[in-house]
């Protein structure tokens, strides 16, 4: 008896059970893994890279690295969510009638809450606020971000909860409840394993994260633009992270409240969302769509101001609109915040209030629509260069339009009684999330890849990717939307009708052109590593760009600029550069700067381990890291020494290599 | 600015900045703004909370509703406790900025000791209500109650091991400008947490009893 | 090659029976039609779009000697007019159309008519069914004919019928395709709906909502037949099933999945209020009476206190509000139950 208490307390409710080793394709999937990893590992100890990477890149506080490193991860963890898509389209192609297919309810249904929590959270919140992180800092002629430690902090907390998501898969299970945990079935009485556990608190890690980023990026937006920098002269690219982190910041608190109500439910058997004892569960949905819609809007916003930047940098003009497009951008902020109930207007609510939500809904593409004309008339009368950034932007705003053209109609409530939870609303947000957010992340990828590298992406691989991710988005979902039209609604396993069973062959097709396009990025970083000679950027204005992140070298010294500039008109660098600008050769001053520092990976460290002490009750190990949380971040406050200066002498020496580099090209 | 520019000419617009104000050395800068948004969040998540109370706020599920447990009393004497450690904190307030170290340390004491009172008499409030049988388990009423002011009251509890810090760290290097910012940070956070009070003691409390 | 792409296609979308485009329900074909005319009314800006977009990347092209470059036009004030009131004209015409037709489709309201031109008869009663969402099924309650099925609905045509929908544990939506829209049904609520059926023939109806394992298979039948088979049908139904008591609903009310078609000749009265209620279990307290003794606590606390108005000693115990059944589903006027549930609560 004691030595199993013993084992309780030590091991919570973790046993040799929790570990899937009788899952094949599970078992499988951790070789891979495992295999990988240790190669990885291996290769890293081999060429002695651990005590670099640590010093150069986790514990960096510098906005530049931070943000390659959450683009890194947005890309690992979309290879993870896009093999859940993979087998779901497997599934839904094979499984028809006597055929179950080769994944039970039990598998297939973690398989899509995984797909989308982690696509989400983990592959388009790091990479938006991976280019985030990168540009606007650039863009506004500043040195860093406001609080550069709290952004290593952000990111790392990102990993923890991105890691406890990946833990899922081979300790214990994941959540199935879909990717927003809905209540009632997420509690405890419906949900009794470990799987809504691990969503809870990887997402509340990692949400952590993601609110701490937003007002670091706020407060570096207001407070550190360079001088002359106006706010109506600031790129839109600034205006749209800008928008999209204040609504981070507006909307987390509800998701983060929502959570923490659920864990109390889970954990304490309180009633917050329960059926019994005057539990509200509706209440809930509320809360977490009060947070979801916006959600889709701090992660589009950004991508439209990469739109804006590129059109305007390929069409060898202005943006056309500057002003509207800054007002479109805030009233859609707004009105994001006022819409929330039209992914529920099939609860009863009175057709008043339906109809309220409703047209606030449709008033978004008032100005969405704008957008797209604004983009329009910026190719107007162009002399427009349609390198892959620019066709990123085509086939963007060819996509985008159909999806928003679904989405207002699944606005009006009574087609939305009809279209509701089928797979035609499936099909209308992957039409928004890749038409709209995939597309101008890629799009801002390969625009800025030679910025933060010093070289171009391969070009055909680059084609590669782009078509087989525009082709493989028309083939994959063009039947989904036909298939929702024939009542069919989502998240299905197992169908009986033989009818559509073509239309999800071809959806599999589709996804296959997809993982084409996946491949095609991943090999077109690999090829232009290896021809990183041929595609060298030296001028560190490959594109013929106009806003500042293109005045100063590839890939930007640490301090990004010697000298802070001071900024005349919108479009700085264009301007400095038809008005006779040249680069400063001396009098260079010594530049201060923020002093790295392990603490953000400490912290994040034990939050993980907090994390899964809590999943699996082990409250030894929970009680620990949380003590363990307190001391280290009280320790840190301790330290004072955050900062140090780079010598005048090294600015002046980095200066003058890169003035060689230009005289060389030129 | 002169030197870095004297190759363009004379009428050429000014491109850079050449003399750098010691940039966020100490001064408030970009922590007092970011230090704001982020009580604008944390305010967020009260307002949160304040609206699952108000759904389930007459959910009593058979259980016991807010007249039978609330001693408005003993609730009135713990805001006055909290309200006077806002006042004692505004009294650190002149001897931060004039840099008078002792006073600084006094007031701020007193501060956490009131804040101290404060959270002790929370503590004995619930465990009061958990003799009783009013658990937060026994109903959606009761489990926002006690997720709303225990959540305040968590908070209270991070802004006393805050003070105690600062007390120690005032002590350690004195007023200088990165203590000064931290202080003027945790006002922020100390007041805030007395609006939400005010908030908590009127719309649980106060309309708990006389509605 | 492209031949065989066109008969692929066609192929394709014969084989293709789009229930949402092509119902036999009134409702259901009202909300077709706002489809078909929403779109057609965002065509008029989305077409112009592409194409547009189509002409000006070809156009302004480098390669193109032809074309006129402009690098400073970035404003032009007709332009923006026109691209803020375009789309501003057209919400304009969809928020009108949306705030007529969320009012006249309101799941809620009675229906007015049974097809297009063929308004309801005066007096018409409309069919009462009840529907309980249970975890992995379908059950519909006949309080009428005093019957009930499982994962079976049979709906005489061009009769209106009136759905009071409830579940036992999880939101799920009921959702009928070629019938109407989908609605949810969620535990301690009553969600409603008013719809008609207008041809014969079987089609399927779903919950829409993921609610665990056994979700995918959560299916019925939706089976619409004229009035004399409905009446015969009932009449079968009567003579084949067995009864359902509250132990027989407690029995069917634990998980399955994939479950048949049951029959049930006679349904213990009021069942469908006490699954609402939550109170089908023996001993177990009815949400609506605990609710009203909470309430006549609260005010008898109050008159205490010395708070109510003079002369009211004896306020009645208010049962929880109602309000407008509109509203909410939640303040969904619930019938209260007969006294035999007892007024204690668990502890």
């Amino acid at each position: 008896m004691t030595s199993t208490s013993l084992t309780k307390t030590i091991f919570g409710r973790l046993t040799w059970e929790s570990f899937p080793i009788h899952e094949p394709i599970l078992l499988g999937t951790f070789i891979v893994v495992a295999v990988l990893g240790l190669a990885i590992v291996g290769l890293i100890t081999r060429y002695r890279l651990w005590g670099y990477l640590w010093k150069e890149w986790f514990t960096s506080v510098d906005h530049k690295k931070i943000g390659i490193m959450y683009i890194v991860l947005g890309i690992i963890m979309l290879l993870r969510g896009f093999s859940d898509a993979i087998m779901m389209r497997l599934q839904q192609a094979m499984a028809f009638g006597a055929n179950e297919g080769y994944l039970n309810a039990h598998h297939y249904d973690q398989i899509f809450t995984a797909h989308g929590t982690i696509m989400i959270f983990f592959v388009a919140i790091p990479l938006v606020v991976g280019l985030v992180n990168f540009v606007m800092p650039l863009q506004i002629g500043a040195r860093d971000v406001a609080f550069p430690f709290l952004n290593n902090l952000s990111f790392w907390l990102t990993v923890a909860g991105a890691v406890l998501c990946m833990i899922s898969l081979f300790v214990g299970e994941f959540a199935r409840t879909g990717w927003l945990s809905y209540a009632p079935l997420a509690e405890l009485a419906y949900s009794p394993d470990t799987g809504v556990d691990y969503y809870l608190w990887s997402l509340q890690i990692a949400g952590v994260g993601t609110t701490l980023s937003a007002i670091n990026m706020v407060a570096t937006i207001i407070k550190m633009r360079a001088p002359g920098m106006s706010m109506m002269k600031m790129p839109v690219f600034c205006w749209t992270a800008l928008c999209s982190n204040v609504l981070a910041i507006a909307i987390f608190p509800a998701l983060t409240a929502a959570f923490f109500l659920l864990l109390l439910d889970r954990y304490a058997g309180t009633n917050f969302f329960t059926n019994e004892l005057g539990g509200a569960p509706m209440m809930y949905w509320n809360m977490v769509w009060i947070w979801g819609h916006p959600e889709v809007y701090v992660l589009v916003l950004p991508a439209f101001g990469i739109y804006s930047e590129i059109t305007a940098t390929f069409s060898g003009k202005p943006l056309f609109g500057y002003s509207s497009m800054v007002y479109a951008t805030v009233v859609i902020t707004i009105l994001s915040y006022l819409v929330w109930l039209h992914h529920f207007f099939t609860m009863g609510a009175g057709p008043s209030v339906n109809s309220f939500f409703g047209i606030a809904t449709m008033v978004i593409s008032i100005p969405t629509g704008a957008k797209i004309f604004n983009w329009l008339f910026t190719m107007y009368r162009g002399d427009i260069r349609f390198d892959l950034p620019m066709q990123w932007v085509v086939a963007f705003m060819l996509t985008f339009t159909v999806g928003g053209m679904t989405g207002v109609l699944l606005a009006i409530p009574p087609a939305d009684f009809v279209l509701h939870n089928s797979l035609f609303l499936v099909a209308h947000f992957h039409n928004t999330i890749i038409g709209g957010v995939v597309f101008g992340l890629f799009a801002g990828m390969v625009y800025w890849f030679p910025k933060a590298f010093g070289f171009k992406l391969d070009e055909f691989w680059g084609k590669v990717a782009f078509w087989g991710w525009v082709i493989g988005y028309w083939v994959a979902w063009t039947p989904i939307y036909i298939v929702g039209l024939m009542g069919t609604t989502r998240r299905v396993h197992h169908f009986d009708d033989p009818s559509i069973q073509p239309y999800f062959i071809v959806a599999g097709i589709g996804a296959l052109i997809i993982l084409v396009g996946i491949l095609g990025f991943v090999m077109s970083i690999v090829m232009g590593i290896v021809k990183r000679k041929q595609l060298a950027d030296t001028t560190g204005d490959p594109w013929n760009g106009r806003t500042l992140e293109w005045s100063t070298s590839s890939p930007p010294p640490a301090y990004n600029f010697a000298f802070t500039p001071v900024i005349h008109d919108l479009d700085a660098w264009y301007d400095m550069k038809s008005r006779g600008y040249e680069r400063p050769a001396g009098g260079f001053r010594p530049v201060h700067m923020p002093r790295n520092t392990g603490a953000g990976v400490i912290l994040s460290a034990l939050a993980l381990a907090m994390g899964f002490g809590m999943v699996w009750y082990m409250w030894w190990l929970a009680a620990l890291s949380f003590a363990g949380l307190l001391v280290v971040a009280i320790a840190h406050t301790f330290n004072y020494n955050r900062d140090y200066f780079i010598p005048a002498e090294e600015v002046a020496t980095i200066e003058s290599g890169r003035s060689e580099l230009l005289a060389a090209g030129a | 600015m002169s030197d870095a520019i004297t190759e363009t000419a004379a009428a050429a617009p000014v491109w850079h900045v050449t003399e750098e104000h010691a940039h966020e050395h100490g001064g408030s800068g970009p922590t007092i703004l970011g230090f704001w948004i982020y009580l604008m969040s944390d305010a967020l998540i009260f307002a949160s909370l304040f609206a699952m109370f108000g759904v389930v706020s007459t959910s009593f599920a058979g259980g016991p509703q807010p007249r039978d447990i609330f001693d408005l009393p003993l609730v009135a004497l713990n805001t006055a406790f909290l309200l006077a450690s806002s006042i004692t904190f505004g009294a650190a307030i002149p001897h931060i900025e004039q840099g008078r170290v002792g006073p600084t340390r006094a007031w701020l004491a007193i501060t956490g000791l009131l804040g101290a009172a404060f959270v002790g008499i929370e503590l004995y409030e619930f465990a009061h209500l958990f003799a009783e049988g009013a658990t937060p388990q026994r109903s959606a009423f009761l489990s926002a109650f006690y997720t709303l002011v225990g959540t305040h009251g968590a908070h209270v509890t991070v802004g006393l091991i805050w003070i105690t810090v600062m007390l120690v760290q005032v002590g350690q290097r004195g007023l200088i400008p990165e203590n000064r910012r931290r202080l003027m940070c945790l006002s922020m956070f100390w007041h805030f947490l007395d609006i939400i009070w005010i908030g908590v003691f009127t719309f649980v409390y106060l309309f708990g009893v006389i509605r | 090659m492209r031949t065989l792409l066109a008969t692929g296609a066609l192929a394709l979308l014969s084989g293709c029976d789009m229930v949402v485009m092509n119902p036999t329900g009134d409702i259901a074909l009202q909300q077709r039609n706002l489809i078909l005319t929403a779109v057609g009314l965002m065509l008029l800006i989305i077409v112009p779009v592409m194409v547009l977009t189509v002409l000006f990347a070809w156009r302004y092209r480098r390669g193109n000697p032809d074309k006129v470059y402009d690098p400073t036009f970035d404003h032009s004030t007709t332009l923006e007019l026109i691209i803020w009131s375009g789309p501003l004209l057209i919400i304009i015409a969809l928020s009108l159309v949306t705030w007529t037709s969320t009012h006249l489709l309101d799941p809620f309201r009675p229906l007015e008519r049974i097809a297009p031109g063929r308004p309801v008869p005066a007096n018409t009663k409309p069919l009462e069914v009840q529907v309980v969402a249970l975890d992995w099924k379908w059950l519909f309650i006949y309080p009428e004919q005093g019957v009930a099925s499982v994962n079976e609905l049979a709906v005489p045509v061009d009769v209106p019928v009136h759905f009071s929908i409830t579940s036992t544990s999880q939101f799920n939506t009921f959702y009928a395709p070629t019938l109407a829209g989908m609605i949810y049904a969620m535990p301690g609520m009553k969600s409603e709906l008013n719809a008609v059926l207008n041809k014969p023939g079987d089609s399927w109806g779903y919950s829409g909502n993921y609610t665990g394992r056994g979700y995918s298979d959560m299916r019925f039948q939706l089976r619409g037949m004229s009035q004399a088979d409905f009446t015969s049908w009932v009449a079968g139904v009567r003579k084949g099933g067995g009864t359902l008591n509250a132990a027989d609903y407690l029995k069917l009310e634990v998980p399955s999945e994939k479950v048949p078609v049951i029959r049930y000749a006679a349904v213990q009265s009021q069942l469908f209020d006490r699954v609402l209620n939550q109170c089908v279990a023996p001993g177990k307290p009815c949400m609506v009476d605990v609710m009203a003794q909470d309430s006549a606590r609260s005010a008898e606390s109050l008159r205490r206190l010395g708070h109510a108005p003079a002369g009211d000693t004896s306020m009645p115990a208010p049962r929880p509000s109602p309000g407008d059944p509109h509203n909410h589903p939640m303040s969904s006027p619930v019938r209260p139950l007969a006294p035999s549930a007892s007024a204690t609560t668990n502890p």
